[in-house]
């Protein structure tokens, strides 16, 4: 057993970074994930990693130096939130395009217009098709156990793409949990010694990164970046059971919570996760056959498997934590939604857009969502496919 | 199902009302519980009202929603009581415990406290006279073990001790292990 701490989410996840140690950091903090970095920075200072930390003027700027830094043969991580994450859009499909395994913890916020510093998934919800592999943190622990794992899966040679690690502004980085640490050696041995890929580095084998590529190849390499997100699957489940071995803590796609027997179920991500599980407890033990899935990997997306997770559901209700204005629903909503056309008998798939700008999701919330569930399971209307959970209208 | 005691912190900022919530956290971590600890988070300004939550279970505690019915309200600042409902969803068998020199039943009058039960203590002037400082919330985590009953003094002490031992020198923590000490015998309860 490891040792047993109380961090908050942003701890954890600079101590992991000790942990990992790697060779370049390139960060603007930004309110949440500030910490991350500030913790960091002492690290640093007090010698304890070996770390070229490099404060730049933006995030942009950020994302630019760490796409210099991997490809120049560094391990290379940063973290960011919402608008952080926004000024770095383009370069984010430069890291993934320049398949540069470079990790990134996103602590999830709101982005503005208005202005708002709480937790929601608009920001990396937003990098969906950015090509960066995607992992969402239910806690603090899983915040850490991601981060050592996404070091894996990023640099395996059938991957070799960017991953973000999310986790819920203050809901999580600011609130203190207990938590259990691995011992440095462990995370050391489990993360490996870094192999740069045609390092810019290496002069005596020179090569050229972001050259032109037109009409005559661009689509071959955007097919490469499909076939790695594909292979990143294995990869992912690969990492997690020799994580597990290690840990004990098992991860993989999603968290199924007795969804065996279930005839509903919410599919969540994030935090709100283990609050839906409470609310599967007390209806357990009322003797209604509820289930909960809490995904984990949304990127690549595990399309079949939420499929054989889910398709004997009778109804089921999807929470989104970010609104895709102008569609059909939330952006895990309408992924959902398809994937389970391909069921023989497809539930009933409702979407809840909720907790917009750190707006809580209560108990209540969620025992409302699980009842109305329940009418639609037993041959009841659907009054509203797509609708606001908790909103005053 | 799991169970878990939930915690509201009443103060202003600048009063070490989250550290407060942090220590309690991690005394009872190292106890052997389940913890969690949240501050309210707003602008921080000093002396501005705040709220801050502990969740305390035996089992591992997965809820993330806002803590709405406390069953133990701890006020590190009386001069909140009438400006902020400090009995806001707290249950009828709720416990709420006062920084203050009055005797509980003026303070449970004074709140509308009914069938709840209501502790006072001088937190503030524990502090001064064993610290030197107005800093209430170590009292106030003696006062919070003893009114609740979900700590013993001893184990408190010890764990107050292991976590102050890294980073304060032993004459700032002999203050504070004092200042709980105090709190944990003088607090009264109706």
């Amino acid at each position: 057993m490891g040792q047993i701490v109380a961090f908050t989410g942003n701890t954890a996840i600079a101590e992991a970074m000790r942990q990992i140690n790697p060779d370049v950091c390139a960060a603007y903090p930004i309110t949440p994930s500030t910490e991350i970095m500030q913790q960091y920075s002492s690290f640093v200072a007090d010698g304890l990693v070996d770390t070229e930390l490099v404060a730049v003027e933006s995030e942009h700027s950020a994302l630019s130096a760490c796409i210099g830094a991997a490809a120049a043969g560094g391990r290379v991580m940063t973290a960011t939130s919402s608008q952080g994450l926004a000024l770095m859009w383009e370069m984010l499909y430069i890291a993934s395009g320049t398949r540069l395994p470079i990790v990134m913890t996103v602590v999830n916020r709101a982005l503005s217009s208005p202005l708002n510093i709480h937790g929601d998934h608009s920001d990396s919800m937003g990098a969906r098709d950015s090509g960066w592999i995607q992992l969402y943190s239910e806690n603090a622990q899983e915040a850490y156990d991601n981060l050592i794992q996404a070091m894996r899966i990023g640099q395996d040679m059938r991957v070799r793409l960017p991953v973000m690690v999310c986790m819920d502004g203050f809901i999580i980085s600011h609130s203190i949990e207990r938590m259990e640490l691995l011992a440095d050696s462990q995370v050391k041995n489990f993360v490996k010694e870094y192999i740069p890929h045609y390092p810019l580095l290496d002069t005596d084998h020179p090569v050229t990164y972001g050259p032109i590529d037109l009409q005559d190849y661009y689509t071959e390499h955007k097919r490469q970046q499909v076939e790695a997100m594909r292979e990143a699957k294995g990869v992912i489940l690969e990492v997690a059971e020799e994580f597990r071995a290690l840990s004990g803590r098992e991860y993989a796609f999603f968290g199924e919570y007795q969804l065996r027997d279930a005839e509903v179920a919410i599919m969540v991500l994030g935090s709100a996760g283990g609050t839906a599980q409470a609310v599967v407890d007390e209806l357990r033990a009322d003797g209604v056959k509820a289930g909960l899935l809490k995904l984990r990997v949304f990127r690549p997306f595990p399309w079949e498997e939420i499929n054989q997770s889910l398709g004997h559901l009778k109804a089921l209700a999807v929470l989104d934590r970010a609104d895709s204005f102008g569609a059909f629903g939330g952006p895990v909503f309408h992924e959902v939604r398809a994937a389970l056309m391909e069921s023989s008998h497809p539930p009933k798939v409702l979407g809840h857009i909720y907790g917009l700008g750190g707006r809580d999701l209560g108990l209540e919330d969620i025992r409302r969502v699980y009842r109305e569930l329940e009418r639609v399971a037993r041959g009841g209307q659907v009054n509203q496919v797509v609708d606001y959970l908790t909103v005053r209208e | 199902m799991v169970k878990f005691m939930e915690v509201r912190w009443h103060g202003r900022g600048g009063q070490g009302t989250v550290t407060a919530a942090k220590l309690f956290a991690e005394a009872m971590l190292g106890a052997g519980k389940h913890v969690q600890a949240f501050p309210e988070y707003g602008p921080e300004r000093m002396g501005a009202p705040l709220k801050a939550y502990n969740r305390i279970s035996d089992d591992p505690l997965t809820v993330h929603c806002q803590v709405a019915h406390p069953r133990i309200v701890a006020v590190v600042d009386s001069t909140l009581i009438g400006m902020v409902d400090v009995l806001e969803g707290v249950p009828e068998d709720g416990i709420v415990i006062v920084n203050t020199a009055n005797p509980p039943s003026q303070v449970g009058e004074k709140i509308g406290a009914g069938m709840r039960k209501v502790f006072t203590v001088d937190a503030t002037r524990i502090s001064l006279e064993t610290m030197g400082r107005a800093m209430p919330n170590t009292p106030m985590l003696g006062a919070l073990a003893r009114a609740s009953g979900e700590i013993g003094l001893a184990d408190l002490l010890v764990q107050i001790q292991k976590n102050f031992g890294k980073k304060f020198s032993q004459k700032v923590i002999d203050g504070n292990l004092r200042a709980v000490e105090r709190a944990y015998e003088e607090v009264q309860g109706e």
